[in-house]
């Protein structure tokens, strides 16, 4: 099993004859992806690798059926519209590459996803891949990258960095440790789904034994993990890499993603490690630790 | 980018906050000058992008123009937290009754603004959360229903005051909401928000600070403000190093190589992405290397922009070594970034396999980035050297050459 997205997930790519949003259909149909349509407004009629370009959502939904998932690549300026397009249109998994949005409109994003009981990864995210299943969205990058990188197996990852989503994937391939769903959760200050929210898809997936995050500072994306591990007794045990500790010491300046700043003491990777180590996580110093980590807590588990 | 409170106070005099009669002073003559037109007494304080003014002794108060022009030379050098004051406010003094504290920022969790609200104001917020949790309040609010002040009347009202002071701080409170919106802010926050003698309230204090994303929608109103593009608002200036640093990314629109920060020591780094660059930078320190700066590549730069940022670090004084270093890439092509560092190495007059210490970008093109440094004698490495060791082996190598 997967979480998320499925070998016949059916979705559409909105702003597909952007130069970015081209390279992510072809890799994305090399790795097996069913996209039914795209979406420029006055490009009807076009393909971009043999995917049908329409000018709306409405028009695919009315020619190819329901939609299950769009991946929003479009400016910033056009990116709230386009993800209410897909959100009225009953589309119910929205992945937004898209970057520097402001947080109003993520918010206003967000808002009208849990109203329509939809779910919205990202912004400023790279997607979500099911190795050897399906992929949706630039994670991994082309179809022979992302296969060098990314194997099937029991890890599920979830990452604040796309890039650093493929780094962990790759040190967990090459430790034997494969991967059943790895998100790109986004690296902006507001996200629409945090760690702790993709937990209980975790938790109901038999395929995923462990879990290995990538985090930074900025936020209460950790400590809200932390809670939720504790108040749910989560089965998985999780491994966390907390990247940016130099940061701690230099209040109120931004670096890597637009929500990685140490405004506050709870925003500091020192806080975030104490919490999350607080709640049973254990906190990797270098990125080759986790599959290491990993075992052993498994092992503990009883190799369950 | 936070606002200095002058600037705030202008966005808030702009939407009809009441606020007392203030003037920016640059001298002291300025200084007696304005006392002079606000005429009575008056407070000085420093205007700096911090908190903790009152404690560093930056906020004064004068009873006759000269204590003025004495206060303003004797706050103006003052650091507080290590920052610099810009210039010096005199306002009037106000005779306060109470104080309040209200901020409208965002929630990450909640994925909401929220509305914090205190009876108990010019003080730190932290601190009466914590001590006294029944005077604070915290109100969530939609932001795609329509704005009501019901929002603003519930904020203040959930710490118990009632009658016509509840009547008289919604509005307040309901405009400070509007404006944080409109004008895209992470934070707008008045504090203290002061109820007067005679039964008016007043902003005191206050600070915004505007979504750094946001920047290019509100560019009248920075204008407007005088704030210039150069200006990061950041924790501190950015440096000339920063600056040249920022238009080397500027030099087209192909991915990034910028987000440039200065820092003292001998190796430069030419390092990404965003969590790549953060996760390298530790590494190097770990292995008790100093970076000379901090940077990041991302999406799928050109080579002349690799090259442009190879020669700006190069160039900086004390970098001995660059360590060119990112997390195994997708997008990014590993043979382009090869190409333009490599270039940037040789149009800085320096032979590429002697300035840079270690290669390590796996992933993209892989094969044929790796050809061209072995062709210049780089010592490079694939995705089975893990960052850290990487970092490590850059930090070794300037080891042993002092």
């Amino acid at each position: 099993m997967t979480i998320l997205i499925s070998k016949d997930t059916r979705f559409i790519v909105q702003g597909i004859t952007g130069r970015e949003a081209v390279n992510l259909t072809r890799e994305n149909l090399d790795y097996g992806a069913v996209i039914v349509g795209g979406v420029t407004p006055g490009r009807a009629g076009r393909d971009i690798y043999g995917v049908p370009v329409y000018d709306s959502v409405r028009d695919i939904v009315a020619k190819h059926g329901r939609v299950e998932g769009s991946i929003i690549s479009v400016p910033p300026g056009f990116t709230r519209d386009a993800a209410f397009e897909a959100l009225e249109n009953g589309v119910r998994l929205i992945v937004i590459v898209t970057e520097n949005i402001p947080r109003k409109e993520v918010a206003q994003m967000v808002e009208l996803a849990a109203l329509r009981g939809a779910r919205i990864i990202g912004p400023n995210c790279l997607g979500i891949i099911s190795p050897g299943e399906a992929k949706m969205g630039g994670v991994g990058g082309p179809a022979a990258n992302t296969r060098q990188a990314y194997s099937k197996g029991p890890i599920g990852v979830m990452s604040r960095s796309g890039g650093m989503t493929t780094e962990i994937a790759s040190t967990l391939t090459a430790a034997g440790l494969g991967q059943s769903t790895c998100v790109s959760i986004g690296g902006d200050a507001i996200v629409g789904t945090t760690y702790a929210e993709l937990m209980p898809l975790y938790e109901a997936d038999p395929e995923t034994q462990a879990i290995a995050i990538y985090s930074e500072p900025g936020g209460r994306m950790e400590a809200e993990l932390a809670e939720w591990v504790v108040q749910n007794r989560s089965r998985l045990p999780i491994v966390a890499f907390m990247a940016g500790r130099f940061m701690d010491e230099m209040k109120g300046m931004r670096f890597g993603h637009a929500g990685t700043i140490v405004e506050g003491v709870e925003d500091t990777t020192a806080e975030k490690i104490a919490r999350m180590e607080a709640a049973g996580i254990s906190v990797a110093e270098r990125i080759e630790e986790i599959p290491t980590l990993i075992r052993r807590r498994l092992a503990q588990n009883g190799g369950r | 980018m936070r606002f200095y409170e002058y600037e705030s106070k202008a966005l808030f005099a702009m939407r009809g906050l009441p606020l007392a009669k203030s003037r920016v002073a640059i001298n002291a003559g300025e200084a007696r000058a304005a006392a002079i037109a606000i005429g009575g007494s008056v407070v000085l304080k420093s205007q700096v992008l911090s908190g903790g003014r009152m404690k560093a002794g930056a906020v004064k108060f004068a009873d006759t123009p000269d204590q003025a022009a004495a206060h303003f030379d004797a706050i103006l050098p003052i650091l507080v937290n290590g920052q610099r004051a810009r210039s010096v406010l005199v306002e009037e003094k106000s005779p306060i009754a109470q104080e309040y504290f209200v901020s409208v920022t965002w929630d990450g969790r909640a994925k909401k603004p929220v509305v914090l609200f205190s009876d108990m104001g010019g003080i730190d917020i932290e601190e009466v959360a914590l001590k006294h949790p029944e005077h604070v309040s915290k109100t969530h609010f939609s932001t795609i229903l329509p704005l009501s002040p019901r929002i603003a009347k519930e904020a203040v009202g959930a710490v118990g005051v009632s009658g016509n002071d509840l009547n008289r701080l919604t509005p307040i409170v309901f405009e400070l909401i509007q404006l944080f919106l409109d004008y895209d802010l992470t934070l707008a926050e008045i504090n203290p928000l002061a109820r007067l003698e005679d039964g008016r309230f007043i902003v005191l204090d206050g600070h915004v600070d505007l979504e750094a994303e946001a920047r290019g929608k509100h560019a009248a109103l920075l204008a407007e403000l005088g704030i210039g593009d150069d200006e990061t608002r950041q924790a501190r200036p950015p440096t000339a190093f920063e600056i040249a640093g920022r238009k080397v990314n500027e030099a087209d629109h192909r991915g990034v190589a910028g987000n440039v920060v200065e820092f003292d020591g001998n190796l430069g780094l030419v390092i990404g992405a965003g969590g790549g660059s953060l996760t390298l930078f530790d590494a190097v320190r770990k292995h008790g290397g100093r970076p000379a700066n901090y940077c990041e590549i991302g999406g799928n730069p050109s080579v002349k922009k690799a090259c442009l940022l190879t020669k700006l670090i190069l160039a900086k004084p004390g970098v001995e070594k660059i360590a060119v270093m990112m997390n195994v890439v997708s997008n990014t092509r590993v043979d382009i970034v090869a190409r333009g560092v490599i270039k940037g190495c040789i149009e800085s007059g320096k032979d590429p396999a002697q300035v840079i210490s270690i290669f390590r970008i796996p992933g993209a093109w892989e094969d044929e980035g790796f050809q061209i440094l072995a062709k210049y004698g780089v010592e490079y490495c694939d995705r089975s050297v893990s960052m850290y060791d990487a970092a490590g082996r850059a930090v070794a190598k300037l080891g042993a050459q002092v």
